[in-house]
Order: C-alpha cells, then sequence, then structure tokens
C-alpha cells in the first residue's frame, strides 16, 4: 500500500515535472557556462592555460585587480560603518533620500557610472584642463578604475549594515556611554560585535564585484595593456583578439574566485542564519 | 554624518549631476535629436525589451526554482542553493563570453538549434540569455523568504474545505506571494535594462539590430560625442529612477496587504 498524499503536498507527477524544468534551466543557464570555462581554458592543456595566467600582461592585469580591490572594499567598509551608523542611530530630515542615494549605484548602468567620472575628470571634463595643468591623471589610469569601481560597489557594506544597526537600537550603546565607556570603546565593544557577520557579508560580495567590474572600469580605464588592464578587461582583449585559451584561462581565475565567494557565503549563512533579502 | 554626506556628493550625487549639466549643454531640438534618432530608439527597443522578456523567464522559472528549494527534497540541494547566487558573484565579462561561446552555432547548445536554423548567439535572442543569466538569483531570492513563511495552515485549512492541490495554489499561495513575486521580477528588470558586460559579446552589437543602450554610450564616448552619451545615459538614468520607484511602490503596496 503506498502511503497517501499529505493534502499540502505536491503529487509525484508535479514534483518530477517542475524539478526536470528547474534542473533544465539551471544547466543551460548557469551550469554549463560554467563548465564551458574550464573546458575552454584547458582545451590545449593544462600548461597552455597555466602560461596564459603567468605571462606578463596578465600577471599586471591581476596586480592591478588585487590593488583596485585593496583600495576599494576598506573605503566601502568605513563608509558604510558611517552612513549605516548615521542612518540607524540618528534622526534627520532626509533619510530616505539619503538612502535611495546609497541605493542607487544598484540601478545605474555600470556604463552609466564610468560615463560620469569621464564628465567630471576626463580631458574635456569639468576638472579636465586643471588636472592637465598639474599633470594629475585620472581617466584612463589607475584613479579612475578605483573610483568607477567604488561606485559599483558603494552599496555592498552599507545595505547589510543599515538593517542589523536599526534592530540593535541605540540602547546598548546609550548604557555603555553612560558607565564612561568612550565613543571608539563603545562602538568596539558593543556595535562591532553585533554587525561583524554582517560587515563581514558585505566585504564579500563587495570584493567579488569590484574583482570583477566590467563596464563602469571599461570605459575609464583606455585598454592600456599592462598599465590600466583590470583581469576582467583582459579577458576581453584576449578574446576579441581570438586568444580562447587565453581568455578562458584568466576567466577560469576569476571563476575560481567566484566560487570561494558562493563557499564563504554559504558558510557565512550558517553561522548566523537569518534570511536575507534578495537584493544585490 | 558629515563624512557621510560628503562622501556621497562627492562620489554619487556631483557626478551624477555632471551628465544631466553635459546634457543640456545642447538646445532642445538637438537633445530630442541625440536621445530618439531611429539608431537609439532601435537600441532602447533591445535594451528594454529583452530585459522585460528575460525578467518574465526569470519570473516563471524563479517562482518553480524557489518552490523546489523550500518544499522538496532531491539530490545536490545545498549545492543548487548555492549556485544560484553565481550571477551575482561571477564577473559578467567571464559570463559574456561563457554564454556566447555555449550558445554560438558550434557551441554545446547553440549546435543543438543550428540544424533547425534558429542562432542564438549574436541575435536578440543571444541578449535575452545573458539578461537572464544575469537576472536569475532576484526572483528566487525575493521570494524565498515569502515561501518559508507561508502558513501551513492555511494550505491545509483549503484543503480540508475540499480545494484540490490546483486551487490551493491558484487561490491561496500564489496571492500571498504575488508582491515578492513582482519585487523580483522588478529588481531582475532593473538589474538588466542597465547590464553591459554579460551581453556585449554574446549581442553581435549590429547597429539597428543587436546594439544595446549601454554599448550606444560607449560608441558615442569613443567618437568623443561626449553630449550624446549624456544623453543616452539621462535617458537610462530616468528609467533607473522610475524602476526605484515602481520597486519602492510595490514593497509599500506589499506591506499594507501583509497589515
Amino acid at each position: 500500500m503506498s502511503r497517501l498524499r499529505h493534502p499540502t503536498e505536491d503529487p509525484v507527477w508535479a514534483k518530477v515535472v517542475i524539478l526536470t524544468l528547474v534542473g533544465l534551466f539551471l544547466v543551460c543557464v548557469l551550469i554549463l557556462p560554467l563548465i564551458t570555462v574550464f573546458f575552454e581554458a584547458t582545451r590545449k592543456g593544462l600548461p597552455a592555460a597555466l602560461e596564459a595566467i603567468q605571462n606578463e600582461d596578465a600577471r599586471a592585469a591581476i596586480k592591478l585587480t588585487l590593488i583596485t580591490a585593496a583600495i576599494t572594499v576598506p573605503f566601502n567598509v568605513v563608509f558604510g560603518l558611517c552612513a549605516s551608523w548615521a542612518i540607524a542611530k540618528y534622526e534627520f530630515p532626509l533619510k530616505p533620500f539619503l538612502i535611495t542615494l546609497i541605493d542607487l549605484p544598484f540601478s545605474v548602468s555600470p556604463v552609466v557610472a564610468g560615463l560620469i567620472y569621464v564628465l567630471v575628470f576626463g580631458a574635456q571634463g569639468w576638472f579636465g584642463p586643471w588636472l592637465l595643468d598639474h599633470d594629475i591623471k585620472i581617466i584612463f589610469a589607475v584613479p579612475g578604475i578605483v573610483l568607477a569601481t567604488i561606485f559599483v560597489t558603494f552599496p555592498f557594506v552599507a545595505r547589510e549594515l543599515i538593517p542589523l544597526m536599526q534592530e540593535q537600537g541605540v540602547d546598548e550603546e546609550e548604557a555603555a556611554v553612560s558607565m564612561g565607556a568612550s565613543g571608539l570603546r563603545t562602538f568596539w565593544s558593543v556595535t562591532a560585535p553585533n554587525v561583524r557577520w554582517g560587515l563581514l557579508y558585505g566585504v564579500l560580495l563587495c570584493n567579488a564585484r569590484a574583482m570583477g567590474e566590467f563596464g563602469a572600469v571599461s570605459v575609464v580605464s583606455g585598454h592600456i595593456r599592462g598599465l590600466t588592464n583590470t583581469m576582467p578587461l583582459h579577458v576581453e582583449i584576449l578574446y576579441n583578439e581570438y586568444d580562447f585559451v587565453g581568455a578562458f584561462a584568466v576567466a577560469a581565475l576569476l571563476c575560481l574566485l567566484a566560487i570561494v565567494t558562493l563557499v564563504l557565503k554559504a558558510l557565512l549563512e550558517l553561522v548566523q542564519p537569518q534570511s536575507r533579502p534578495g537584493r544585490h | 554624518m558629515g563624512v557621510t554626506l560628503t562622501i556621497l556628493s562627492l562620489i554619487v550625487l556631483i557626478p551624477l549631476s555632471a551628465v544631466a549639466l553635459k546634457a543640456s549643454e545642447q538646445t532642445f531640438p538637438e537633445f530630442l535629436q541625440a536621445a530618439f534618432n531611429e539608431r537609439a530608439l532601435t537600441a532602447y527597443r533591445l535594451s528594454f525589451g529583452a530585459a522585460f522578456i528575460a525578467a518574465i523567464i526569470n519570473g516563471v522559472f524563479g517562482v518553480l526554482t524557489a518552490w523546489a528549494l523550500i518544499r522538496y527534497q532531491f539530490p545536490f540541494k545545498s549545492l543548487v542553493n548555492g549556485i544560484i547566487d553565481l550571477p551575482f558573484a561571477l564577473p559578467t565579462a567571464v559570463a559574456g563570453i561563457a554564454l556566447a561561446t555555449l550558445y554560438a552555432p558550434n557551441g554545446w547548445i547553440g549546435a543543438l538549434f543550428a540544424p533547425a536554423g534558429i542562432k542564438i548567439a549574436y541575435t536578440p535572442l543571444g541578449v535575452v540569455i545573458a539578461l537572464t543569466f544575469i537576472g536569475l538569483p532576484f526572483v528566487v531570492r525575493t521570494l524565498e523568504p515569502v515561501m518559508r513563511d507561508l502558513a501551513a495552515d492555511v494550505e491545509e485549512a483549503a484543503a480540508s474545505l475540499g480545494a484540490n492541490r490546483f486551487d490551493t495554489i491558484l487561490r491561496v499561495i500564489l496571492p500571498a506571494l504575488g508582491p515578492a513575486w513582482l519585487t523580483g521580477i522588478a529588481l531582475a528588470f532593473a538589474r538588466a535594462v542597465g547590464e553591459y558586460g554579460s551581453v556585449i559579446f554574446i549581442a553581435g552589437n549590429m547597429p539597428y539590430k543587436s546594439e544595446i543602450a549601454p554599448l550606444l554610450i560607449t560608441i558615442e564616448l569613443e567618437q568623443y560625442d561626449y553630449a550624446g552619451a549624456a544623453t543616452i545615459a539621462v535617458v537610462m538614468l530616468a528609467v533607473s529612477f522610475l524602476m526605484l520607484f515602481v520597486i519602492n511602490a510595490i514593497q509599500a503596496w506589499a506591506r499594507r496587504l501583509g497589515q
């Protein structure tokens, strides 16, 4: 005798149909692309792939990507802490406007993000002539790449921290301060422990985006090999030159980064199990 | 507080206003010509149309995926759950070249369709595929918490009152999911409209055919037509603001429903 189906359970045929559809969809859109990257990278053998990520241009691209992330992530951590602190702990007018501004980079096209810095700092931009006179290069140079990356990764840390800090309220900090703790001490002993997992989560996503940003960086970089080429831009150049093994080898490196990010993210969600809204 | 405002103004507000100012350097007819000429109109049509279709595809498969993840048990479930977020973590250029290779006429999937005369990569169809990839996690991740909170007793009540499973899903479950579902679709659409990296490799980038709006901005920049680039950027920004407004409205509506 088969067990009777619980009334809130789907019939077996429905389960099979749904799981098949979902499986097919995920295989076509997510899993096969991932396999393609590693397959194409090793098409001419592992040594060729390894060579492609060790030559001079690739090394320069990897270095620039690491530098960009090393500046962007700490900057956004500091900003995220300041912004979420201001929004969660103080009352002031225009607060919704401030939150919208922080969210804005999520909904602005990356190309527009790059364009705005070209218009401000480019040769024909607002500060262009002044920068030229003082021999400072921002557009088509590293500072522009960092600025554009900061813009697109702006919301990640702040967005994670705002709800956490709002939830926590101000009672514990007021208690600490009233017992004589300094501002910094209060932050380290009271605020920081409550937000550390959220902060790590934000840093993780911010870092992944900072290392992988393409559109915004592509507009401001000028694509100068060995100088202003980040890893994603290097992938593009190699691909457009039909050096597919090279392009996919660098892409595979970025894939590994994405996989590490996803694993760490899953671990963080285990440590701090709470439902996360589906943003970013 | 002061630091927050200063940084926000320096990094977001002032540069954004530069776009509006640059676009307003033209006379009004010039602006209209730059914003709505034939080539720009085709690009918007492709960007918005493909983003809309991709958002709908993600709406359908997103609800099925979220349902399977919440309600069913199957092998490798936690692996599947983890990989859903891949589009958030994978650099868009990598996704772009992988999808282009996979869906090209000689690629693993493209080769299945090539004999039937269907080209996917280097056509608007390819744009839809790339935008589907990029928007995939939004619907799943917005629906999951709502589905988890869906009280089983409501379904049980419906079943005990004689509703069959189909009726229960149609009249009890789907209405409860409605606002979150719409939010997810709107988020996927908003992200897809401005997407650049994953699209340009698979799109083919033929003027008047498979050229997306963000690509048009980069083309005008390369021709040093800053005002033209800024004009299209203004149109895209207007759509971004509109989408933010729509998403907020949906969420406000959802909160009213919840009360």
